[in-house]
């Protein structure tokens, strides 16, 4: 018979290549994660409490009850994540266990080490967070098969996604017009082996899938990121926070299809209800996206 | 040759850059206007609920059919392989019906169960199969042919106008099964033109 093999990067890789173009969706339990697979979301975010709560909630913030994350599993056809605290590998080999396809180690939850997890020794791939092009890279050298940039979770507020976005943008365009020699001192300043960077200047974006992240809260700010280049959307609270979840579930899938129709995303934005309540920067108590570098 | 790459969710890129390499000229399709101007269509992998939900939405499920009864080639990689089957198993997934096959998502599992294994195509050679959560293919119709296996199971067949593969070529370097498919495109093509001529003379 012929020889099979699993848990390749190929594998890592290709399946968030396979999410592009859609919004995975944060859920806390099996009802929502059907409602998210009904709207479209292409993958499920299993976890405890959305972003706005653990912000509003404090203390230690930890992977979901795995009794959760199996009644999610069952119920749906799409993939689903779970997220893990920042260097926590017990955690992530329990999720690994449960066999979730797709684990976040996020700066949601409260760090669990400095160091990340190294995630080239697990079969199931792993999705982390940026804010700029070395934590991105960093990241990918420790074996993420996707990133997402982080925002600021949990504020209903788009303006660090889009910030996070640009930088990263802005500095891979900045790799092409460099030298040798500043690639080079770019590649240590980072951290990262210089083959690495030298291939995101060469294809001119990260190697391997980068959604947007973190307060995005309307059609209107999943059309933004589409438009700053982002492959596709984590709706976080956004959705399960908001006057009218099933409708501004399906209103966002669609306006990450149809981000660059203007006219499409008029119709959409029409009559949704309120979206959840947002927060200022100046008026946050606790930067998540600062927890890991 | 213009190839559309149906652009409502899933892996549009890699599709593109390989139909781009072999010298076609690859369009996303987002509009069931755009199908006018194309000579054959890509249904990429992807998620089949989210990709059937936004085709409805849009208008593509009876244009599609149109399209594909006039001549349209269409080539359908793992989710749409799905959405080609005549049959869906055990799901609520609508399917486009063009090709007599039944299909189960997710056949083998979670993202861990996902694998690469080497295949033997017919015509083509050795092939190496990407599996991501794929469906696995249990009936087939008579007018179906096979191409290549795995483990007994068809992962790419083809029926006149139609083929279908449960793994992703397009995740690999090696563009032989996309450069069938442009070789069936262009047969079809050629028909096309043809009646065209005899419509235009009668």
């Amino acid at each position: 018979m012929e020889e099979k093999k699993t848990g390749t990067p190929t594998l890592k890789l290709g399946l968030a290549e396979m999410l592009k173009g859609g919004v995975i969706m944060d859920v806390v339990n099996a009802p929502q994660a059907l409602i998210a697979e009904k709207a479209g979301a292409v993958s499920v975010m299993a976890l405890e409490r959305v972003p706005s709560d653990i912000r509003k909630l404090g203390g230690v913030a930890r992977m979901a009850d795995p009794k959760k994350v199996k009644e999610i599993i069952k119920v749906v056809s799409i993939p689903v994540m779970a997220k893990v605290r920042i260097g926590h590998i017990a955690e992530a080999k329990i999720l690994e266990s449960l066999k979730v396809d797709y684990i976040d180690e996020s700066e949601v939850l409260t760090p669990a080490d400095d160091n990340h997890i190294d995630k080239k020794n697990f079969k199931v791939p792993f999705v982390c967070g940026a804010r700029n092009l070395g934590e991105a890279l960093r990241r990918i050298h420790e074996g993420a098969a996707m990133i997402r940039t982080k925002g600021e979770p949990g504020t209903g507020n788009v303006v660090e996604a889009s910030k996070h976005l640009n930088l990263i943008n802005e500095q891979i365009l900045a790799l092409k017009k460099m030298s040798r020699g500043q690639v080079k001192r770019e590649a240590i300043k980072m951290k990262v082996p210089l083959n690495l960077v030298e291939k995101t200047r060469d294809i001119g974006r990260l190697p391997v899938v980068n959604f947007a992240a973190g307060g995005i809260a309307t059609p209107a700010d999943a059309a933004l990121m589409m438009l700053l280049g982002a492959d596709g959307i984590f709706v976080g609270s956004g959705i399960f926070k908001s006057k009218n979840p099933a409708k501004m579930a399906r209103a966002i899938v669609e306006a990450t299809t149809h981000f660059d129709k203007p006219e499409v995303l008029a119709k959409l934005s029409e009559g949704l209800g309120e979206a959840m309540p947002g927060i200022e920067m100046e008026k946050l108590e606790l930067r998540m996206q600062d927890r890991s570098k | 040759m213009k190839v559309g790459i149906l652009a409502l969710q899933g892996n549009v890129r890699e599709h593109a850059s390989i139909i781009f390499k072999l010298g076609a000229e690859p369009i996303r399709v987002t509009n069931t206007k755009d199908l006018d101007d194309i000579d054959a269509l890509i249904i990429p992998g992807g998620e089949s609920t989210a990709i059937s939900l936004l085709m409805q939405k849009n208008g593509f499920y009876s244009e599609i059919k149109k399209k594909n009864k006039l001549g349209m080639p269409v080539y359908g990689t793992c989710a749409g392989a799905i959405l080609l089957a005549k049959t869906i198993l055990g799901n609520s997934v609508k399917s486009l019906g063009l090709i007599d096959i039944s299909v189960e998502r997710n056949f083998y599992g979670a993202q861990i169960e996902s694998f690469e294994t080497d295949l033997e195509i017919k015509e083509l050679g050795k092939f190496n199969g990407i599996f991501i959560r794929a469906p696995r293919i249990k009936k087939l119709g008579k007018e179906v042919e096979v191409f290549a296996s795995h483990e007994k199971s068809p992962v790419m067949i083809r029926s006149h106008n139609i083929l279908v593969t449960t793994f992703h070529p397009e995740l690999t370097n090696d563009s032989r099964v996309h450069a069938y498919f442009l070789e069936m495109a262009k047969e079809y093509k050629e028909i096309r033109d043809m009646q065209r001529d005899i419509e235009v003379h009668n």
